[in-house]
């Protein structure tokens, strides 16, 4: 197994603030990734970087052996990298339907010309998109909602269809900010076990910051935690559990001497 | 009544059906005594003023910048057809279409490069670099002699109503077709939002160059159009002035609707000759007219939403409707 995603020694600085420093991270391919930490750690930094918004002070971000660091965000996504976002971003004014085929747009060849003209590729290609972004709503209960206006749909469902947008860009690496954030206990159970199913279904790699323990100790194979823009830990879950540093970093221990 | 109008709204025949009509009737206006020269004007006014609303709420409305410097392409479009027309090709065959073409081509090169300028600035400063462009555009036709300086130019008047009508249906096909492509989407994705686009691989660059061009290219048929019609161009038909009726046009019928800038153009252009006699105080009321409308309905009359004849048959369903 090889690691898909390598994150070298990146350090981010804004201004005299250093967000991430010297941060590394390796997430194999099929793997669920788990980044934990305290608030303020650097996490979404870590997400921004990696998907392009920023770009890093320091080190090299690679993608399936190949340098991103510094690409333009669209390329990246491009690459096979999807994203969610802690506060949901969807195009709130458009439906459902369309906000999947948004994404799925890429996959669509005709240029504008023929767009402007109406010749016939277009027609093949909307067609087909209109139909594989049907069939992608429909594991995630979006269906009877697909001409919904995405803004107006429940918080649950926005979640979902921004998962859902995310894999019909046909990522290979699936970034999720906090999934989990307001569900409650029985549907982060639920969760759980969604997200396991896209993994396999959609045969993509997961990386996902998270706050629920129980979601992250179940669905990760192994997990990195964050702790003032550094890496502190990194292991599977049950290393992580008994690692005192990370017992220190969450429950802010002065006994443990540090380094 | 109403069963009537709902299945007339459904059909799919009834758009090229007026289209038709339309256009036979503006042919029966060019040979046949049925209208006045005044009123044959105003008519191929709001041809071209639905050209400048539908071609801006690209921009505006679509793309969701705030784009001012729409007169400038017009008036790119306008000196670029009256040179080919005076000084070039004079009477020849070929000059109406090749004018309009040619006034259309020159706007939207200079489009491309604002917009290559403009990629990194939104909302104001987006709003600053149209307003500078308006301002180069119009202080450099006036100091350039070969231009006519601030006395303008004298281009000979070809465009009639047929020739108008022609154009505002070519510019709403293109642009409605454009609109419900995947361009279309990626343009209203970095309208409602850029960064959730760029993780969604959109690619927002040439997105934004085309939703640009495209816009430039009918400012600048427009304004050949107007060249045209006119008989008598100078620096000062597009100044601030002229982007801010197309603004008010834009915003009036509705951003992000074809059906919307039609409406606002025709409202727009009739108000603005029945209002003739006020004189001065017209500068009053449509400023009014706008201020309401902002409180009131600030996306416009038909604000993001689209008349069922515009839309393509397979996204019927998909579209929020009115």
């Amino acid at each position: 197994m090889s690691a898909l995603l390598e994150i070298d020694n990146v350090t981010k600085r804004f201004g005299g603030l250093c967000a991430i420093s010297k941060c590394n991270v390796r997430v194999m391919e099929g793997h669920a990734h788990g980044i934990i930490g305290p608030n303020g750690a650097g996490k979404t930094t870590l997400f921004n970087l990696i998907t392009g918004i920023y770009k890093p002070t320091e080190g090299d971000i690679r993608f399936r052996g190949e340098s991103i660091a510094g690409l333009r965000p669209g390329r990246i996504a491009l690459k096979g990298i999807g994203r969610t976002f802690q506060n949901i971003r969807l195009c709130k004014n458009l439906t459902v339907l369309d906000n999947v085929r948004i994404a799925f747009d890429s996959q669509l060849h005709y240029s504008p010309l023929e767009a402007m003209l109406r010749l016939p590729r277009l027609g093949r290609d909307e067609r087909r998109s209109i139909d594989e972004s049907m069939k992608l709503l429909e594991p995630f209960g979006l269906t009877p909602h697909a001409h919904a206006v995405a803004g107006d749909m429940s918080y649950g469902l926005q979640r979902k269809l921004e998962i859902a947008r995310a894999l019909a860009l046909k990522p290979r690496l699936l970034l999720l900010d906090e999934p989990a954030a307001g569900l409650n206990t029985g549907e982060t159970a639920a969760l759980t076990e969604f997200l396991r199913w896209v993994k396999s279904e959609f045969q993509v790699t997961l990386v996902l910051i998270e706050h629920h323990m129980h979601l992250v100790m179940n669905l990760c194979d192994r997990i990195t935690v964050l702790d003032f823009g550094q890496t502190i830990a990194e292991g599977t879950p049950a290393e992580i559990r008994e690692n005192p540093r990370v017992i220190d970093a969450y429950l802010g221990g002065t006994e443990v001497e540090q380094g | 009544m109403r069963a009537f109008f709902e299945s007339l709204g459904r059909s799919r025949m009834a758009l090229p059906i007026l289209v038709v009509l339309g256009f036979a009737f503006c042919v029966a206006c060019e040979f046949l005594p049925i209208i006045n020269t005044y009123t044959k004007g105003v008519l191929i006014m709001v041809g071209i003023n639905i050209i400048l609303c539908a071609s801006l709420n690209l921009v505006n409305g679509y793309m969701g910048e705030f784009s001012v410097g729409h007169a400038g392409f017009m008036a790119l479009g306008a000196y670029a057809s009256a040179v080919m027309t005076i000084k070039w090709l004079p009477a020849s065959v070929f000059e109406l279409p090749l004018a309009v073409l040619f006034g259309g081509t020159v706007a939207a090169a200079i489009g491309f490069l604002l917009a290559l300028l403009s990629f990194k600035t939104r909302g104001d400063y987006l709003a600053i670099i149209t307003l500078a462009f308006l301002m180069i555009v119009k202080s450099a036709v006036e100091n350039i002699e070969y231009l006519g300086g601030p006395r303008g130019m004298t281009p000979p008047v070809l465009t009639n109503l047929p020739w108008a009508f022609f154009w505002v249906v070519v510019t709403l096909w293109i642009i409605r077709n454009l609109v419900y492509s995947k361009f279309g989407r990626a343009i209203t994705a970095i309208r409602e939002d850029e960064i959730a686009a760029n993780a969604m691989g959109v690619r927002v660059r040439e997105a934004k160059i085309l939703a640009f061009s495209t816009s430039a290219f009918f400012g600048g048929v427009a304004g050949a159009l107007y060249a045209q019609v006119n008989f008598f161009i100078d620096p000062k038909s597009f100044d601030i002035v002229r982007s801010t009726e197309i603004l008010v046009m834009v915003y009036l019928g509705g951003v992000a609707s074809l059906a919307g800038s039609i409406l606002g153009a025709v409202i727009f252009t009739l108000l603005f000759q029945a209002l003739q006699d006020l004189g001065t105080w017209r500068m009053v009321v449509m400023p009014l007219i706008l201020v309401l409308l902002m409180i009131f309905r600030p996306r416009g009359i038909m604000g993001m939403k689209e008349l069922p004849w515009f839309l393509p048959k397979r996204e019927l369903f998909t579209k929020r409707q009115p």
